[in-house]
């Protein structure tokens, strides 16, 4: 009683609706998937997807979303990492604003953009240097990693900007430099959130469908090498939706949809499980 | 009489104005090549008269026959001509309104001018995997091709390679667009497209000593095509034949054209 004349109704309502609506989404996926688990069995988890001939094996487009989220996660996370050292003690005070003020900026730009500058600047690029069309993991990888750089940097820095705050006088009372407070005291005390910020770094880039659509060149096979060709599970929704197809090439889609989701929410729970385990204590 | 003085003032007034006062329900099934086409003249009907209300579903050739046959839908379309059984056992009625022609396309830096039919097989099966052996410079081929369910590829696969294997390592691009984008930018790439998308920035080597061209597609100089039908259970009538009608008019043949097809004139 005490808690609902505190909460606007429309507050509760809304809060109520969006629960459902999610929940709804999960079931319909997970039903569907099942549903194509059901109709396109196992010649889902093969290695060919060759449609004409029968062959609808998703398996090539698991290992691809896999390898190339955390790949552009490793990268991306590395260069995120380096942008807050630099912002909390590195650099100087105006390129630090500026940086920071550049990653907001960066979290508005539609990753179509990123994907269509990439086409004609990147590719080619890749494509003279290194051979093979350009088309390829490493191309989808670098963009992807610069498309979740702002979003894990800027997620870091606001637990650094705040860890930062609370020692402040500690560190400098113990004649810490900041930059010496920042690599001793400030990271390490903000290990959770360093990791959590991986994980939603790592949400993006295996949910980004249109990098790998536009720049990993949807071929269906293994990422053997950088420059192969591969088509990730969100490529593979995106290019049989656009077109007309029946049966189980339908029904893969629902259960690549089902995998994504499920990776989704297995990240989701691990990010909730390190804050959780760590506010516990 | 209504439809009489609506069709003949349709005969000097803008053709959608045949719809106005019409509603109804039209539905359209089958081939996926013609979804474009169905969509963007079902768009502006709809906008002109809210009363029509139309869908255009895919599901390939077959269920095109099938539904129109069955009288599920009013429209049913097919990318090949009706076999004779189907003809007779539903008596359907066909009206072919577009070529769909289909041209291997390289880049307009590459020297090989002519390919013939067991090139391009080998080449896409991926048993060719440099251009000096098919008259080109040294340099690895780039394969690029179309998702599955596009219409080009059908055309391509069945006319062009005839059914034969495709290398996994295709990169897959998804409209004509992307097609004509990522061969223009690879000095290395084979790619296909639907002929009315070709223009400066990529070019169509010969295949088998035959040009791809508008005109030898229309005239059967050029093979790698295929006829776009409408098909109805019996003669059309209201609301499906208007639109038959319509795809038929100026206004029909210039959506044919932007979808990158060449519109065919009714058959007498």
């Amino acid at each position: 009683m005490d808690n609902t004349s505190k909460t606007p109704l429309w507050l509760t309502a809304s809060a109520l609706y969006v629960s459902a609506l999610l929940a709804s989404v999960f079931a319909f996926v997970i039903i569907c998937a099942a549903e194509g688990l059901l109709e396109g069995g196992p010649t889902l988890f093969t290695s060919v997807w060759a449609p004409e001939g029968g062959s609808f094996g998703i398996v090539p487009m698991i290992a691809a979303t896999i390898v190339i989220s955390l790949s552009a996660l490793a990268l991306g996370w590395c260069v995120s990492l380096g942008c807050v050292c630099f912002v909390h003690g590195f650099g100087g005070s105006f390129a630090s604003a500026l940086l920071l003020s550049l990653l907001r900026v960066m979290t508005a730009v539609p990753t179509v953009v990123y994907g269509f500058a990439s086409v004609f600047l990147l590719v080619p690029l890749v494509r003279d240097g290194l051979g093979g069309s350009g088309f390829c993991v490493f191309s989808a990888v670098l963009v992807l990693s610069l498309l979740i750089t702002p979003t894990m940097a800027l997620s870091m820095e606001s637990a650094v900007a705040q860890t930062e705050e609370s020692c402040r006088l500690a560190a400098a009372s113990l004649g810490l430099s900041r930059a010496q407070n920042l690599v001793f005291v400030v990271l390490p005390a903000c290990g959770k959130w360093l990791r959590a910020s991986a994980l939603l770094g790592f949400g993006r880039a295996a949910g980004d469908t249109m990098i790998p659509v536009m720049l990993a060149g949807n071929a269906v096979q293994y990422p053997i090498s950088p420059l192969s060709a591969v088509r990730a599970l969100t490529a593979h929704i995106g290019l049989v939706l656009s077109s007309d197809v029946g049966g189980t090439a339908y029904y893969s889609l629902f259960v690549a949809g089902g995998i994504l989701l499920l990776l989704g929410a297995g990240a989701n729970l691990l990010f909730r499980f390190i804050r959780g385990g760590k506010d516990g204590k | 009489m209504l439809l009489c003085a609506l069709s003949a003032a349709a005969a000097f007034a803008a053709p959608l104005d045949s719809f106005v006062g019409q509603r109804g329900k039209l539905d359209i099934a089958g081939g996926t090549a013609h979804i474009p086409v169905m969509k963007e003249a079902a768009k502006r009907i709809m906008s002109k008269n809210p009363d029509i209300r139309i869908t255009v579903a895919g599901g390939g050739s077959g269920v095109g026959v099938k539904q129109a046959g069955e009288g599920l839908v009013e429209i049913g379309n097919t990318g090949r001509a009706l076999k004779e059984d189907e003809v007779a056992k539903y008596g359907l009625v066909t009206f072919p309104f577009a070529i769909d022609g289909v041209a291997v396309v390289v880049n307009p830096a590459n020297k090989v001018d002519e390919l013939s039919f067991e090139q391009i097989i080998d080449i896409y099966a991926g048993k060719i995997t440099n251009w000096k052996e098919v008259g080109g410079e040294d340099g690895a081929i780039n394969l690029y091709g179309r998702e599955d369910g596009s219409g080009t590829r059908e055309v391509f696969t069945e006319k062009a390679i005839k059914k034969s294997d495709i290398a996994p390592s295709v990169n897959v691009v998804n409209s004509n667009g992307a097609m004509k984008t990522a061969v223009a930018k690879d000095a290395r790439a084979i790619g296909y497209v639907g002929i009315g998308h070709i223009d400066g920035s990529v070019k169509a080597p010969k295949l088998a000593g035959m040009t791809a061209t508008q005109e030898n597609a229309a005239s059967g100089a050029y093979t790698i095509v295929r006829d776009l039908y409408m098909n109805t259970k019996g003669e059309p009538k209201g609301v499906s034949k208007l639109f038959i009608d319509y795809i038929y008019t100026p206004e029909g043949a210039e959506i044919i054209k932007d979808c990158g097809y060449i519109p065919l004139p009714r058959k007498k």
